[in-house]
């Protein structure tokens, strides 16, 4: 049966100021009723390629046809008048609204000048049960789940008259169970005549869900094919252009005595919402504690508290027999805290300096980089290389704003840079989030060459299998407190991590307990 | 290619700006050749008028330091406004009341001035640390304040009843800059300008305080996760650059006045931040730009006298360089199809 071309790009090239070529002639066919993945790795060019099709980015040549007609869209709007939606990575919502005002903002049902709020709350509903979609319409967005909130993400595409859905990475922030679900869905809006196109680079999803896939790699394509055409062998050769070996080759666990400890550490914020609860752990020399949970259930604010950017309302922080609880930022750097913060352009460098300025941030007042008094400039280049070269940074010159690099390039330099400052405790707040495969395998070889190097390690991370293959011993949590301890890593799976995150499944007191040791 | 991009940025500002009053004063003059050749080659026609270039530059080097200090920290105080004009009153106050031998009477007012003009720079960046108000709205009003306060303290201990207008009494001679050349008001408050210049280009650049303010400025969020401590350098840039404009505010008394009789607050601290602009916050460019100023202000001075159009013109061509300057979109077109195609040759 020949299938009919819903959306299609023709030799489309997008460059983004500072000359990063991010599409070049990408070409691809989306067929009406299918759901067709859109694979490669981080910094393919896949979010890029979604945004020109959704008019938030202008193409810099070539063209985009929707229904064999050519487009241009000078923004989102034009795309949305075509029947495109999208649903972003971070959703587009304002949190203090209800699930119904956030559905038709932008779109009110009218009640003379004022908008009909009961008619919002009706449409939403409706909405709901017609796509199986299960939303509390009445609901603030803020007290809601993120598995709620993507839901309300895709409504609100299908209010708007999508019949074209691009969803990136949806499964990003889902536990195991709630990408199920969301599956199920998305087969149902499949079954109705909807179109979707799925970004994601997990391949086993691809092969579940998907018809159809079109494999990009450095901003170009490597050609589209039916999913049973290619095993995830083949796809993952196509995706990355080389062997690539994720799996951690990581010697026996071989511990020494615990340095690092929190004990009935408590974090209330602004509001007097309790984010961080009674949280104790250790670890241990030569330990990765991994940590697992949905974003924004106190892993953060865990993280700011035991860096000092946050003060704990109640418990203590012992590094290496010293109390830390009240000191500032930079005196427990000093005492061998290094930390890779989770947000890498906000709070681990600053975008517009260079690179030099980024990599001396932790040692920029001691004497190493300084003659008779001043910093001295050789001395700044001398140790930027060192740093850059070690880790494999890929730079024009030092000189350049760090903001130029790939995401992969700049967490490598923030990571060279934690690393260099030989820390006893190495914070990683999602290390590898968001940077191409390449810089994500050196930077947990990394991980593990600080482990063997007997440093305590507190891994934090989203991502389940990056928890899994490089945590010694997990905990998990879920709103602000610890919920799970797993002493062994080798004792547990994703799905069990899953069902403690989403809170279904406790530990008792006395095994969460094991994770605290005097 | 950020370095070339810049220049080039630069060059077709400095050239619309230069078209544009060139444009207008077509439409409006009678003469507009001799209008042209004064506004443009003017100050080069006399030793007196080119050395005048360098006096007027001086108060602006001071106010784009101070300004040009403070932006880079990433704040907005416009403090230098009443950190200069109290610079100035307190040169009047111990250039009249206080008789000190030569030599030693203005390094004790350059002292003074730059103390007082730093205890002001202050206020705003203890008021926004510690209650989080908005530096730019306090430093605005509290210009009102040091500006009729200084009207008192002129009115009420050093004013000259004979003058007939608005002036203190004379300054002691000992209590002037000299010339260095004769016939110009080419002065020494030149070279102590360009002394600021590099003491703050140190300061920026080679020192610890200077990496932590450019780190605050550019990211404070990086500067708090890097364990610098901003309030710090949020009070102590502030107190810098009030010295700065305090002693800028004293060195053009010393050596441009006679008196004191600033009626109105100079708009020196707004030249600052054109200046600021103009010289990208580096202190080592601010020398260049107050000179550029300066030269076309000196410039369309001699064009209103020796033809039929104002000196307002330069206004004009502040406002344009500024607007092109500024604005980010300015040319970022042609910039992104030179990387487009540099990148998809390569």
């Amino acid at each position: 049966m020949e299938q009919r071309i819903i959306l299609e790009t023709k030799n489309i090239t997008k460059v983004y100021p500072g000359g990063v070529v991010a599409n070049h002639n990408v070409n691809i066919q989306i067929q009406k009723g299918e759901i067709h993945a859109l694979v490669g790795e981080n910094g393919a060019g896949k979010s890029t390629l979604m945004k020109m099709l959704f008019g938030m980015l202008t193409p810099t040549s070539g063209q985009i046809l929707v229904d064999g007609q050519e487009v241009h869209f000078t923004s989102s709007s034009d795309a949305i008048a075509k029947g495109l939606g999208m649903v972003h990575q971070h959703f587009m919502q304002v949190p203090s609204m209800t699930v119904a005002d956030n559905l038709i903002l932008g779109a009110e049902p009218k009640h003379g000048l004022s908008v009909d709020r009961k008619k919002a709350v009706e449409i939403t509903e409706e909405l709901s049960k017609k796509y199986n979609l299960k939303v509390d319409a009445r609901e603030k967005v803020e007290d809601i789940s993120l598995a709620m909130r993507q839901k309300l993400e895709i409504l609100k595409a299908l209010y708007r008259g999508a019949h074209i859905l691009i969803l990136d990475e949806p499964t990003a922030v889902l536990t195991p169970q709630e990408t199920e679900e969301l599956f199920e869905q998305l087969k149902l809006l499949r079954e109705k005549g909807h179109t979707i196109i799925f970004i994601s680079h997990k391949l086993n999803e691809v092969k579940e869900l998907c018809n159809r896939m079109t494999i990009l790699r450095d901003g170009q394509t490597m050609g589209s094919y039916d999913i049973a055409e290619l095993d995830e062998n083949e796809i993952s050769r196509l995706m990355v252009g080389r062997e690539v070996s994720l799996d951690i080759q990581k010697e026996e666990a071989d511990f020494g005595k615990a340095i690092f400890s929190v004990k009935d550490l408590v974090y209330v914020d602004q509001f007097g919402k309790t984010k961080v609860d009674h949280v104790s752990f250790s670890i241990r020399e030569g330990q990765i504690l991994g940590v697992a949970g949905i974003d924004g259930n106190g892993q953060s604010e865990l993280v700011e508290l035991i860096v000092g950017s946050l003060k704990q309302a109640n418990g203590t922080i012992t590094l290496k027999g010293n109390d830390l609880s009240k000191e500032s930022v930079l005196k427990r750097q000093e005492a061998g805290i290094s930390h890779v913060s989770e947000d890498r352009m906000k709070y681990g460098s600053a975008p517009k300096l260079s690179l030099e300025d980024n990599a001396i941030s932790k040692i920029y007042y001691t004497n190493q980089l300084k003659t008779r008094g001043f910093l001295d400039k050789k001395k700044i280049a001398a140790f930027t290389k060192k740093i850059l070269d070690g880790f494999l940074v890929k730079y024009d010159n030092p000189k350049q704003a760090i903001s130029e690099l790939s995401g992969g390039n700049v967490q490598k330099l923030i990571v060279g840079r934690e690393y260099d400052y030989d820390p006893d405790l190495m914070i990683m707040n999602q290390p590898t989030r968001g940077i191409d495969v390449g810089a994500i395998e050196f930077i947990r070889k990394k991980i593990i060459d600080m482990r063997q190097r007997k440093k305590a390690i507190l891994l934090v991370s989203a991502d389940l299998g990056e928890i899994l293959s490089l945590s010694d011993s997990v905990l998990v949590m879920n709103e602000g407190r610890i919920v799970g301890y797993i002493e062994d890593v080798k004792h547990t799976t994703e799905k069990e991590l899953g069902l403690y995150m989403l809170g279904v499944k406790e530990d008792s007191k006395e095994q969460i307990g094991g994770a605290y040791c005097e | 290619m950020n370095k070339k991009f810049t220049s080039v940025r630069l060059v077709c500002a400095f050239g619309i700006a230069i078209a544009i009053s060139i444009a207008i004063i077509f439409s409006i003059s009678e003469e507009p050749g001799t209008a042209i050749f004064n506004l443009f080659l003017g100050p080069l026609q006399s030793k007196r008028h080119f050395f005048d270039v360098f006096a007027s530059s001086v108060p602006l080097i001071f106010t784009g330091l101070a300004l040009g200090l403070v932006f880079k920290s990433g704040n907005f105080s416009m403090i230098a406004d009443a950190a200069l004009y109290t610079g100035g009153v307190v040169t009047a106050a111990i250039a009249i009341k206080l008789a000190l031998p030569a030599g030693v009477h203005p390094i004790v007012i350059l002292i003074v001035a730059g103390v007082v003009g730093g205890i002001i720079g202050s206020i705003p960046a203890f008021l926004k640390v510690y209650f989080h108000t908005n530096e730019l709205v306090t430093s605005l009003m509290l210009n009102y304040v040091f500006f009729y306060l200084g009207i008192f303290i002129v009115n009420k201990f050093l004013i000259d009843r004979q003058a007939g207008t608005f002036a203190s009494l004379r300054y002691q001679n000992t209590a002037t800059l000299p010339t260095l050349l004769r016939g110009t008001k080419f002065h020494v408050g030149f070279l102590i300008a360009i002394v600021v210049v590099i003491l703050l280009y140190i300061l920026v650049y080679k020192t610890k305080f200077g990496y932590e303010i450019r780190i605050s400025g550019s990211n404070p969020e990086f500067a708090k996760y890097s364990g610098i401590n901003t309030k710090k350098v949020i009070i102590l840039t502030q107190v810098i650059a009030g010295a700065v404009a305090g002693i800028g505010g004293s060195v053009e008394q010393m050596a441009m006045y006679p008196r004191f009789n600033w009626q109105d607050s100079p708009s020196y601290a707004w030249d600052g931040v054109i200046i600021a602009i103009l010289s990208g916050n580096n202190p080592k460019l601010v020398p260049f730009a107050a000179f550029f100023l300066a030269y076309i202000r000196v410039g369309a001075d001699l064009m209103s006298r020796r033809s039929d159009v104002q000196n307002e013109l330069v206004s004009i061509i502040q406002a344009v360089l500024i607007l092109f300057i500024t604005a980010e979109r300015f040319m970022a077109g042609w910039k992104q199809r030179q990387e487009a195609k540099k990148a998809l040759e390569g």
